[in-house]
């Protein structure tokens, strides 16, 4: 039997994302992703002062809150050639690191948990064999007995409340889920602390950005001084919180986020061999030790693997015309080259174009374009970004760290290196390189108190603010690793104006649709890779999926146009 | 399959007073919550007892969100309230019956948890939106398949009231920054039946979201509102006004780069493009995240994000100017920005300057000086 599963909304992701799957039996057959909303926000930027896109670009969207600002200001720089100093450095890499393990902390807890840990179960736990099995995860100071048993009290209480507000209408009870009462009541338990421990660590980016979400950034360096003879600027009381923010960051890692996603994997092995998609993996790179004009110094390096090939690290260009190119196929946009064309961000041009069905609608035309999002591609392959391709990029590197973090991993689980393929993989994956970024965060944070005991104290470079002092037109990319993946912007200036803006983010290489040879995106070739729905009305499988590679569907779905002429024509509708 | 369903909830008769003994929460421990409450709404002690009395009869009130053309930075915000915390706020205060951000369930489940609740809780449910309604082709956001347009109508119809979260939904917000390719429109521009308050900012400080949401548990009324929308207790004043570098100012002491002796020591940042003489909001009392510190006390001017068309103010670094005529949205911020400041003062009579201001218009930080007024 033939039946078409849809799932809209996605929940527990950011933004408006749309699954379709095409069952045979019980299993998945094709599967399509659709992002269901957009804004246009680069027809929005053309003709401003190119040091204002980072904030506009900032709001592409508000989960991963600071990444487009990064990646906006860099591609500035790059276009001006505008050295930042090195006290900026420190403290982009250090809001960048906070952004990606609040960020990755919170997706597990707050939006992939619920995948694998029953709410409902965990009242079923005994509070004294929850505290045991949390000891025997590490020394955590909270898995006590009464702390175990005054949750479960608060959540029986919630519970026989009868109003179950964001845990409503859940598959609770659903056969997928492997967890004992115990662990779920662990899960339950830190889901609620976790809540409590991200609105204290964001607080590293209230310090350097004045506030969070959407800290503010700026062109040619940090807008944060250095004074420590001032009451207004980062002096020791700062410095001494942000040391503090990073110690509570290493400590939940280590003593809660790490261990528990071990423990919690180790009940779902079969996830390790379905889900993995595309065996393509791409990084620009990211976290620079000398800025952005020195790849080596990258902590994450920049490269593309193929076909699981870790032994070859292929280099990337991110200027070549014939190597990053987007496709509108299957998209909502036109191209005047027409549908199958593939073009480089620069050349770039996007006219909106639904053509999908009529709202309120039932299906999509899958055949037809189908999303908002257009489909990325590095010399014509689909590629998977993000935390799985990071570690696998490190480890392909030679990372010590990652290597070892990987062989525990493996060994824990008792599963083969071809696990890191696969639904399970990817978030462990994502926990993993947490670990790595909040170690190194105190190298960075050492490495900036090192230059303010030596005497340098710029955070930011004015020697190329004033637009007069620029050249009459210049382009350039910005690019960086964000908690999602690669992420990268370009921007054309002329005449102290933006000409030509576009953003080629993590998500719209992950969730993209078909391009022209009918190749799928990760999303969809993940789908398609030996998923059985136990139940297509509650189907728990899709979720955990497509959870695993942390949605961000805002920042999906963008827009561009190169001349800054009429862009929409709605055919539909 | 456990039957815990949307449909099969017990009776409304359980009082957030009840839930919260329930939970082991102390009754000092609630009367401190009431008092925190009390002080952010700027109440006097004496309204303490009335707070307490209100949120232990309430049962939790069923709160439906809806997220349209927008970022999720609003939701992010919600989540970083140090007061009412997000976890607070879900399990004791209120009933998050539909959220896309949190919410378990997905899909069909999701949208009947959406359903049962504007069932159940009909005429008595709150409405929270965040994110534009794009007016230009139904086909530019849907959920469900359903327009934005078609599910706002449809959701608000038997809400008692509706609080637009962010600027974005409040006035339109970065969809709506020129030339607003997509149609854009606020919340306001297209339910006119119900009462609304606007929760403006990119995003909204946390710590105002959820006390605009402990105003209308615990009076079950809206909050006095300025003459577009927002609640005079967090809009009432300007961030200049409040800034704890307005001496500075005074004092003609600008820092003129993010990096020299006046930005070290904490200058007002209004030659950097600070529009805080314009901008209604409670940065610079309230602060952010748990009061660590607020945009310009980190060295970054003020961007405006509480006003309607914060975007097209003319560049974030311009220095503030005003109005050369008439207070009209379109020269406000077409023809303010570049003007001769002085000039324009001299043009600018103490009436017309009040009636800017009443009405939150720019008017220049040179003109509300001259004019004597703080």
């Amino acid at each position: 039997m033939s039946k078409r599963v849809v799932v809209d909304p996605i929940t527990r992701i950011e933004g408006h994302l749309r699954i379709e799957a095409q069952m045979n039996g019980d299993r998945i057959e094709s599967a399509w992703s659709s992002g269901t909303m957009v804004r246009g926000i680069e027809i929005i930027l053309q003709g401003r002062d190119p040091r204002d896109p980072w904030a506009f670009a900032q709001r592409i969207c508000g989960v991963c809150t600071l990444v487009h600002g990064l990646a906006s200001i860099r591609a500035v720089e790059n276009a001006l050639d505008y050295k930042i100093p090195d006290n900026a450095v420190l403290i982009r890499n250090l809001m960048n690191g906070a952004q990606h393990i609040h960020d990755h902390v919170m997706h597990f807890y707050h939006l992939h948990a619920l995948d694998w840990v029953d709410v409902v179960s965990a009242l079923d736990a005994d509070p004294k064999a929850t505290a045991e099995l949390a000891q025997s995860l590490s020394s955590w100071p909270k898995s006590s007995p009464g702390y175990f048993a005054d949750m479960k009290k608060k959540l029986k209480g919630f519970v026989d409340g009868g109003q179950l507000g964001i845990f409503a209408n859940a598959y609770w009870g659903h056969p997928a889920y492997k967890l004992p009462p115990e662990a779920n009541l662990m899960a339950v338990s830190h889901y609620l602390e976790a809540l409590s421990w991200q609105r204290d660590v964001a607080r590293l980016h209230t310090i350097f950005g004045g506030k969070n979400p959407h800290p503010n950034f700026v062109v040619g360096g940090v807008p944060c001084a250095i004074d420590l003879n001032s009451d207004s600027a980062i002096n020791a009381k700062r410095l001494a919180q942000v040391q503090d923010i990073i110690t509570q960051m290493q400590t939940f890692v280590e003593q809660v986020y790490l261990p528990e996603t071990l423990a919690i994997a180790s009940f779902y092995k079969d996830w390790a061999s379905r889900g993995e998609g595309l065996g393509n993996f791409l990084t620009y790179g990211d976290f620079p030790a000398n800025g952005m004009q020195d790849p080596s110094g990258f902590m994450i390096p920049g490269g593309a693997i193929l076909n699981r090939d870790l032994g070859t690290i292929h280099d990337i260009d991110m200027n070549a015309a014939d190597e990053i190119q987007e496709y509108v196929s299957h998209s909502w946009y036109e191209y005047e080259a027409g549908k199958n064309a593939g073009l480089h961000p620069y050349a770039g041009e996007t006219t909106l174009d639904y053509t999908g069905p009529e709202p309120p609608y039932e299906q999509l035309e899958v055949e037809e374009p189908y999303s908002w999002m257009e489909s990325p591609r590095w010399r014509g392959h689909a590629m998977e970004v993000g935390p799985l391709a990071r570690v696998l990029m490190l480890y392909a590197s030679g990372h010590e760290q990652t290597r070892e973090l990987v062989g525990m991993t493996l060994k824990k689980l008792d599963v083969p290196v071809d696990a890191l393929f696969s639904t399970l993989g990817r978030t462990a994956a994502r926990t993993l390189e947490t670990k790595i970024i909040a170690d190194a965060m105190q190298g960075w944070f050492d490495d900036l108190i090192a230059n303010i005991k030596a005497g340098n104290t710029r955070t930011f470079n004015e020697v190329l603010w004033e637009p007069s002092s620029w050249p009459n037109k210049a382009q350039g990319v910005g690019f960086m690793e964000a908690p999602r993946g690669a992420l990268a912007h370009w921007i054309v200036i002329n005449n102290e104006k933006i000409e030509n803006y576009q953003a080629v983010v993590p998500s719209t290489w992950n969730a993209g649709p078909r391009d022209a040879t009918g190749q799928p995106g990760a999303y969809e070739a993940a789908l398609a890779d030996n998923h059985t729905l136990h139940d297509p009305k509650q189907p728990i499988e899709i979720l955990r999926t497509i959870h695993s590679f942390d949605p961000c569907i805002a920042c999906a779905v963008h827009i561009t146009d190169p001349d800054g002429e009429e862009l929409i024509s709605v055919k539909a509708v | 399959m456990t039957a815990i369903k949307a449909e099969s909830r017990r009776p409304a008769d359980e009082t957030l007073g009840e839930a919260l003994r329930s939970h082991g929460i102390s009754r000092r421990g609630f009367l401190k919550f009431c008092a925190t409450t009390a002080s952010l709404m700027a109440l006097p002690p004496a309204m303490i007892p009335v707070v307490a009395s209100a949120l232990e009869k309430a049962r939790r009130p069923s709160v439906i969100w809806l997220s349209f053309q927008e970022c999720t930075g609003c939701t992010e915000s919600l989540t970083r309230s140090h007061a009412t915390t997000i976890e607070s706020l879900i399990f004791d205060h209120i009933s998050l019956d539909y959220h896309h951000t949190l919410q378990a369930a997905s899909g069909t489940a999701a949208e009947a948890a959406r359903e049962a609740a504007m069932r159940d809780n009909h005429g008595q449910y709150l409405l929270i939106v965040d994110g534009s309604i794009p007016l230009g082709n139904p086909g530019y956001s849907t959920i469900a398949g359903v327009s934005n347009l078609d599910m706002l109508r449809e959701t608000a119809e038997g809400a008692a009231g509706i609080i637009a979260i962010g600027t974005c939904a409040a006035y339109g917000g970065l969809p709506h920054a020129a030339p607003n390719p997509t149609g854009a429109v606020s919340v306001s521009e297209i339910i006119t039946d119900k009462p609304i308050v606007n929760v403006p900012g990119c995003p909204p400080i946390p710590v105002v979201i959820t006390g605009v949401l402990t105003h209308f548990l615990t009076f079950g009324t809206l909050p006095e509102l300025d003459s577009i929308g927002r609640p005079m207790a967090f809009y009432g004043q300007n961030i200049h006004d409040r800034c704890y570098r307005r001496s500075f100012y005074d004092r003609g002491l600008f820092a003129e780069t993010f990096d020299d002796e006046g930005a070290r020591k904490g200058w007002c940042l209004y030659k950097l493009g600070c529009k805080g003489p314009v901008t209604y909001n409670a940065c610079a009392t309230t602060k952010w995240n748990n009061g660590t510190s607020f945009p310009i006390e980190s060295g970054h001017p003020c961007l405006g994000c509480s006003e309607p068309d914060f975007w097209d103010m003319g560049g974030f670094y311009r220095t503030l100017s005003m109005p050369t005529g008439h207070f009209s949205t379109a020269l406000g911020y077409g023809v303010a920005i570049g003007a001769a400041a002085g000039l324009a003062s001299a043009l600018l009579g103490r009436s017309e300057r009040d009636k800017a201001r009443s009405a939150h218009e720019k008017v220049s930080v040179d003109d509300l000086d001259k004019g004597g007024s703080s």
